[in-house]
């Protein structure tokens, strides 16, 4: 026991930064592992594989005479599509980008100009705009009209009036023909 | 405590877990209470008593109710027809949330008027101000289980004013949705949250009493107790009976209600079940979520408050300073302690802050006549004042008032008061 070093010898030896070394590695190492450990418990709230499976809907567009509308559900959400008039596009089109809420060109927000394809929620706090049916109040621009706060949108689905800060979205779709397209 | 005189089986008891001395200090004789505590401070007791009552009419609903789109609406109903005093029990749990926070309300202005937040109690409060958040997280999700049409669309308004924060907020309400809109996953997590925030309710209740049981009650006068034996009363007999004539006053405040007005505080459009291809064309919150709806929507494009916090619009849009100020109404409150700079607690002895405190207090229901009337002409303009009102009395009154008022004298102890009064 003659060579184990006494109580004097070792409070001499300064190991105070491998000790603050070790303390601060284990307890960095310790809090990356519980954020991992976390992440799934916060990830099971984001949308499932099923739900997200559901997410493509197709339309036919055949029915739709010019000049109407009709909604459909899309992932939940009420998708508006219009089949335009000649006039509207012409009055969608020539209104100054600039001037707007949200400045979109109309060309940036159709495919083909005579479908308009939005999702009907409208950008303030998620009511769904009047104006789909015929009847129904329009609104200031002739487009759709949100009665819960008072916003106005133009036959574009762009924001001309009111609490909203944005144009109503336009969904990813493609057409799969002349007169079928898939939202999603 | 006296243990010698003990029932054996307490006895025993007490040796292994001194459960009786407890509630003694805590309830009972032991615990030292100012003499002087008037009604107001009846409200804690009710509120305790309103949360047990929330819990069991809460957990007898959930044995019979159904946690998904298709059957919630149904389940309900079969609730209030079929199942044994299913109506009574829901009616209560119904109403049971007004009361709850017509308690609440009375109980932390009660606060605000006497100073009860000022040192040594302000983690007392601000743990108060945390029960009041959790307790509205729960009210907002209760009140999407019945998944009738405010239902829907008082989940979809309200999850949807996170998408204002930038960048990240439209994640943040897909994570909240567990899809693309308010739905199926969204209901059954709001089920499996509402039922377990009450019990957390009951842990930050815990805190809030262990908090209070340190320094004791405040009371009407605001000043502290200086002679145990003259100032103070024991809390069992004398407040556990004045507690106890309190509950029964407003258990009939509550069953009246209950039995003869049940959808009084309610809205008949949560009777049409949820359509989400239809927006009801006036949504609104429930009654107590009002003032800060009126806060919400306040913040429009040209609100003068709006422009100067934003910076002429620069900062942030309308939407989102509408929201921040929203959690700011109630998150400022955590900081009275420090913005009131007062050496004198209670408003008695205040006249110039009793008035101020008088018209917050009028500001507040204004704010809430406003939350329930649609956004249009004279109200927005009333609205929008009032608003600027709320902040302008947080951040400016109080902190000027409290430290340039020249209180009333005080009296000399709370017994010295009781005396007086009783001359
Ligand atoms: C802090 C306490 C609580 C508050 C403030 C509260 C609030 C509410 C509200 C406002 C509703 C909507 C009532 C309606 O319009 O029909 C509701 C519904 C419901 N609550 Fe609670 N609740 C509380 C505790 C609980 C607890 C502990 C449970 C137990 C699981 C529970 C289970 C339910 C169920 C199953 C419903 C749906 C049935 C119905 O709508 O009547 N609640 N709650
Ligand atoms: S939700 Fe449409 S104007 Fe507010």
């Amino acid at each position: 026991m003659s060579d184990t070093a006494t109580p004097e010898q070792s409070a001499e030896v300064d190991d105070k930064s491998k000790r603050d070394f070790l303390f601060i590695s284990t307890a960095a190492v310790g809090a990356v592992g519980t954020a991992f450990a976390a992440w799934p418990f916060i990830d099971q709230m984001n949308p499932a594989a099923d739900t997200l499976a559901l997410s493509t809907t197709e339309v036919d567009l055949k029915p739709i005479e010019e000049g109407q509308s009709i909604t459909v559900v899309w992932r939940g959400k009420p998708v508006f599509i219009r089949h335009r008039t000649a006039k509207e596009i012409e009055d969608s089109e020539n209104v100054k980008t600039a001037d707007l809420i949200d400045p979109e060109a109309d060309a940036d927000r159709v495919q083909k100009p005579e479908w308009l394809v939005m999702v009907g929620i409208c950008t303030h706090l998620g009511c769904i705009p009047k104006g789909n049916k015929p009847g129904e109040k329009k609104g200031d621009f002739g487009g759709w009209f949100c009665p819960c706060h008072g916003s106005h949108y133009d036959v574009s689905g762009r924001i001309r009036k009111g609490p909203a800060p944005k144009n109503l979205p336009v969904p990813s779709y493609s057409f799969l023909s002349d007169t079928n397209i898939k939202i999603g | 405590m006296d243990t010698n005189n003990m029932h054996p089986v307490m006895k025993w008891v007490e040796y292994r877990l001194p459960v009786f001395s407890f509630l003694d200090h805590s309830l009972g004789t032991q615990y030292p209470t100012p003499k002087n505590l008037n009604y107001w401070w009846n409200f804690g007791s009710l509120l305790g008593l309103v949360l047990v009552i929330m819990i069991a009419s809460g957990i007898s609903l959930a044995m019979h109710y159904t946690a998904h789109i298709d059957f919630a609406f149904n389940s309900v109903e079969r609730i209030m027809r079929d199942v044994n005093y299913g109506w009574l029990i829901r009616y209560i749990h119904m109403n049971g949330g007004s009361m709850f926070f017509i308690a609440v309300y009375i109980h932390i202005f009660r606060g605000l008027y006497f100073g009860s937040y000022q040192a040594p109690r302000e983690i007392l409060w601000m743990i108060g101000i945390f029960i009041l958040l959790a307790m509205m997280a729960t009210a907002f999700m209760g009140y999407v289980l019945p998944w009738g049409q405010m239902s829907f669309w008082g989940a979809t308004v309200i999850t949807n004013l996170f998408s204002a924060i930038p960048v990240v907020g439209d994640s943040i309400v897909t994570l909240l949705w567990g899809g693309f809109s308010v739905d199926n996953p969204t209901l059954n997590r709001f089920f499996a949250l509402h039922y377990l925030f009450p019990f957390v309710i009951v842990g930050l209740v815990v805190l809030h009493i262990w908090a209070l049981h340190i320094h004791g009650s405040n009371n009407p006068t605001g000043i502290d107790v200086k002679n145990k034996e003259q100032d103070t009363v024991g809390f069992h007999p004398y407040f556990s009976v004045k507690d106890l004539f309190g509950m029964g006053v407003f258990l009939m405040f509550f069953m009246f209600f209950v039995f003869f007005a049940p959808n009084f505080f309610g809205e008949v459009d949560n009777y049409i079940p949820a359509d989400p291809m239809v927006t009801p064309t006036h949504i609104v919150p429930e009654w107590y979520f009002l003032p800060y709806y009126a806060i919400l929507r306040a913040f429009t494009g040209d609100f003068l408050v709006y422009q100067v916090v934003s910076l002429g619009g620069l900062l942030m849009d309308a939407k989102l300073a509408g929201v921040l100020a929203m959690f700011a109404s109630i998150l400022l409150l955590l900081f009275m302690p420090w913005l009131d700079g007062a050496k004198v607690r209670s408003c008695r002895f205040r006249p110039i802050m009793a008035m101020a405190f008088w018209v917050f207090f009028l500001d507040c229901l204004v704010l809430g006549y406003i939350g329930g009337k649609p956004a249009e002409g004279i109200y927005v303009t009333i609205g929008q004042f009032t608003t600027f009102y709320y902040f302008f009395h947080l951040l400016v009154l109080v902190p000027l008032i409290s430290r340039l008022e020249r209180p009333k004298p005080l009296p000399e102890s709370i017994n010295a008061s009781v005396l007086k009064a009783a001359e």
